[in-house]
C-alpha cells in the first residue's frame, strides 16, 4: 500500500491489516515512534474534527505536523498550479494528508508527489479513513467483521460515509437494512453495486421494523438544506431520530455508531445506555489513523 | 430497402459497421467537417447488423486514440485501410480497459475539470459504462462527451 485514496483500492487483506495494526497500537502491543517524520496536513476545506484527529494521530506516533488550511479550489494562490504546490510541500514532509472539496484531488496528488498521500475527504467522493475507523469500531464491538446485520439510517443519498461503509463492508458478507426519507434513499448505483456483489439488503421507511435484528445501527444526520420545504423537513425528521425507548428489545451486542457531529438524530437519552458507541468511535479514529500512517511510512 | 453504394476512395480509411445514426457524431469528433474529404453513408443495409452507418475518408489514417473513441461510441465499428482502391488492412474496433485523455468527465467538481491534466476512465465492457479514475463517478458512454480530436 503506497497511498490511501479510496476504499475501492483496498483488498480485504489490506483492510484487515489496518484493523489489526490499529488494535495493536491501541493495546500498546505495537509501538511506532517516528520523531523524524513530518506530516503535511493540507485542508483545503475546513473540517476541524478530521484535522484534529489526524494531528493527534501523528503526534501520538511522535511525529510532527505542518498544517495548511484554506478554502476554495486546489490551485492555491499566486497562480501556482496545484501540482507545483504539492511538489513543493512534498519536499518538506514525509506524508501528505489532504482534504479538498474537489473530487479526485487526492488521487491526483498521489500521482504528482513521491511521498504517500492519505485522502482525508475529497468532496462527495471518498473519505476512506472514516470508513476504516467505522470498520475498526465494528470489529472492536462485535469481535468480527463477518456476517453482521448493519442498519443504516438518515440521509443515505448524499451521505458519503455510508456509501464508503457499504463498499468497505461488502467483503464481509453483511446484511444491510436501510431507512431514510423517500427522497434521500440509497442511490441506485450503490444498490446495483451491492446486487452485483450478491449482498443482501432491505429497505424500509423506518428503523423500528428492523432495529431488534441488528448488530450495528449507523445513524447519519439529515440536513435541513436537503429539503425544498421546511415543512417537509419537519414532517420527516422525527421519524429518523433514535430514542432510548426504541432500544428495549435490541440484541445485547447491539451498538449505535454515528460519524459526528450529531444534531438531534440521536436523542441524548441514548448516550447513557450501553449501546451508545459514537464517542468511543471518534477515539478509534485516532488509532485507525495511527495505523494507516504507520503502514504508509513503512514502519509496520 | 435497396442497397446503396458509397463512392469508392483511392487512398484513406473506411470506418464500417458504425451503429446507425452515430456517423455524424464521429465525423464531428474527427473534425472531418473542417478538414478532410469524406463521405458519410447513413442507415445502409448491413447483413450483420440490420442498419449501419459508414464513413469514408480520403487520405487519412486514424490514430489509436481516434480508434478508441470510435470504439466506445460504436463498438461494432471496423476500420479498413485503402491504398490504390485496394483494401490493405481491416481491423475491428477494440475497446481498451482504460482510456486516457479522450473523455471529458461530466462532474464539474472533478479535479480533471479544474486542473490542466489528462482524464482517465476505466471501461466496463459488460455494460459499456465508464468510471472516472479521479472522482470515481460512473457514466454510460452516452452520458459523457469526448474531447474533439486534433
Ligand atoms: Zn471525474
Amino acid at each position: 500500500m503506497n497511498n490511501l485514496i479510496s476504499m475501492r483500492d483496498l483488498s480485504k487483506a489490506e483492510i484487515l491489516q489496518i484493523v489489526e495494526v490499529a488494535e495493536k497500537i491501541e493495546s500498546g502491543k505495537l509501538k511506532v515512534n517516528i520523531p523524524d517524520k513530518v506530516a503535511a496536513l493540507l485542508f483545503f476545506e475546513p473540517s476541524t474534527r478530521t484535522l484534529f484527529s489526524f494531528d493527534t494521530a501523528v503526534k501520538r506516533l511522535g511525529g510532527k505536523t505542518l498544517i495548511m488550511t484554506g478554502t476554495g479550489n486546489t490551485s492555491v494562490k499566486k497562480g501556482e498550479t496545484f501540482a507545483d504546490t504539492l511538489q513543493t510541500i512534498s519536499q518538506y514532509s514525509d506524508i501528505i494528508i489532504m482534504r479538498s472539496p474537489t473530487e479526485g484531488a487526492a488521487r491526483y496528488a498521489s500521482e504528482v508527489v513521491e511521498i504517500p498521500v492519505i485522502n482525508a475527504g475529497d468532496g462527495a467522493n471518498q473519505h476512506p479513513t472514516q470508513a476504516l475507523l467505522d470498520l475498526y469500531s465494528i470489529k472492536k464491538t462485535q469481535g468480527t467483521l463477518e456476517n453482521l446485520k448493519i442498519g443504516v439510517v438518515g440521509d443515505l443519498k448524499f451521505g458519503r460515509t455510508v456509501h464508503s461503509l457499504c463498499q468497505a463492508l461488502g467483503e464481509f458478507n453483511p446484511k444491510f437494512y436501510f431507512a431514510s426519507p423517500s427522497h434521500l434513499k440509497m442511490p441506485g448505483y450503490i444498490l446495483d453495486d451491492l446486487d452485483d456483489r450478491k449482498i443482501d439488503w432491505h429497505e424500509d421507511r423506518n428503523m423500528e421494523t428492523f432495529i431488534d435484528e441488528l448488530d450495528i445501527l449507523y445513524v447519519t444526520r439529515i440536513q435541513k438544506e436537503r429539503f425544498a420545504d421546511v415543512e417537509d423537513y419537519n414532517k420527516v425528521k422525527g421519524s429518523y431520530v433514535l430514542k432510548k425507548d426504541m432500544l428495549d428489545d435490541v440484541k445485547p451486542n447491539f451498538k449505535v455508531l454515528h460519524p459526528l457531529p450529531r444534531v438531534d438524530e440521536i436523542h441524548t437519552d441514548v448516550d447513557d445506555t450501553q449501546y451508545a458507541y459514537y464517542f468511543p468511535q471518534a477515539r478509534n479514529g485516532v488509532f485507525t489513523r495511527q495505523a494507516i500512517i504507520s503502514i504508509l511510512l513503512g514502519e509496520v | 430497402m435497396k442497397k446503396m453504394k458509397v463512392r469508392q476512395i483511392e487512398n484513406g480509411t473506411v470506418i464500417d459497421h458504425i451503429a446507425a445514426g452515430k456517423a455524424l457524431y464521429i465525423a464531428q469528433l474527427l473534425h472531418l467537417v473542417e478538414s478532410s474529404l469524406f463521405v458519410i453513408g447513413s442507415n445502409l443495409q448491413s447483413s450483420k447488423f440490420g442498419k449501419k452507418d459508414i464513413i469514408k475518408i480520403e487520405n487519412y489514417n486514424l490514430s489509436d486514440a481516434e480508434k478508441h473513441s470510435i470504439a466506445l461510441i460504436s463498438p461494432t465499428a471496423s476500420f479498413i485501410q485503402i491504398q490504390d482502391f485496394e483494401v490493405v488492412s481491416k481491423e475491428r474496433a477494440h475497446i481498451p480497459d482504460v482510456i486516457e485523455y479522450l473523455i471529458v468527465c461530466p462532474n464539474h467538481k472533478c479535479i480533471t475539470n479544474i486542473e490542466v491534466m489528462s482524464s482517465r476512465f476505466v471501461i466496463n465492457k459488460n455494460n459499456m459504462s465508464v468510471r472516472c479514475a479521479y472522482c470515481e463517478k460512473k457514466y454510460t458512454v452516452d452520458e459523457v462527451k469526448f474531447k474533439r480530436l486534433i
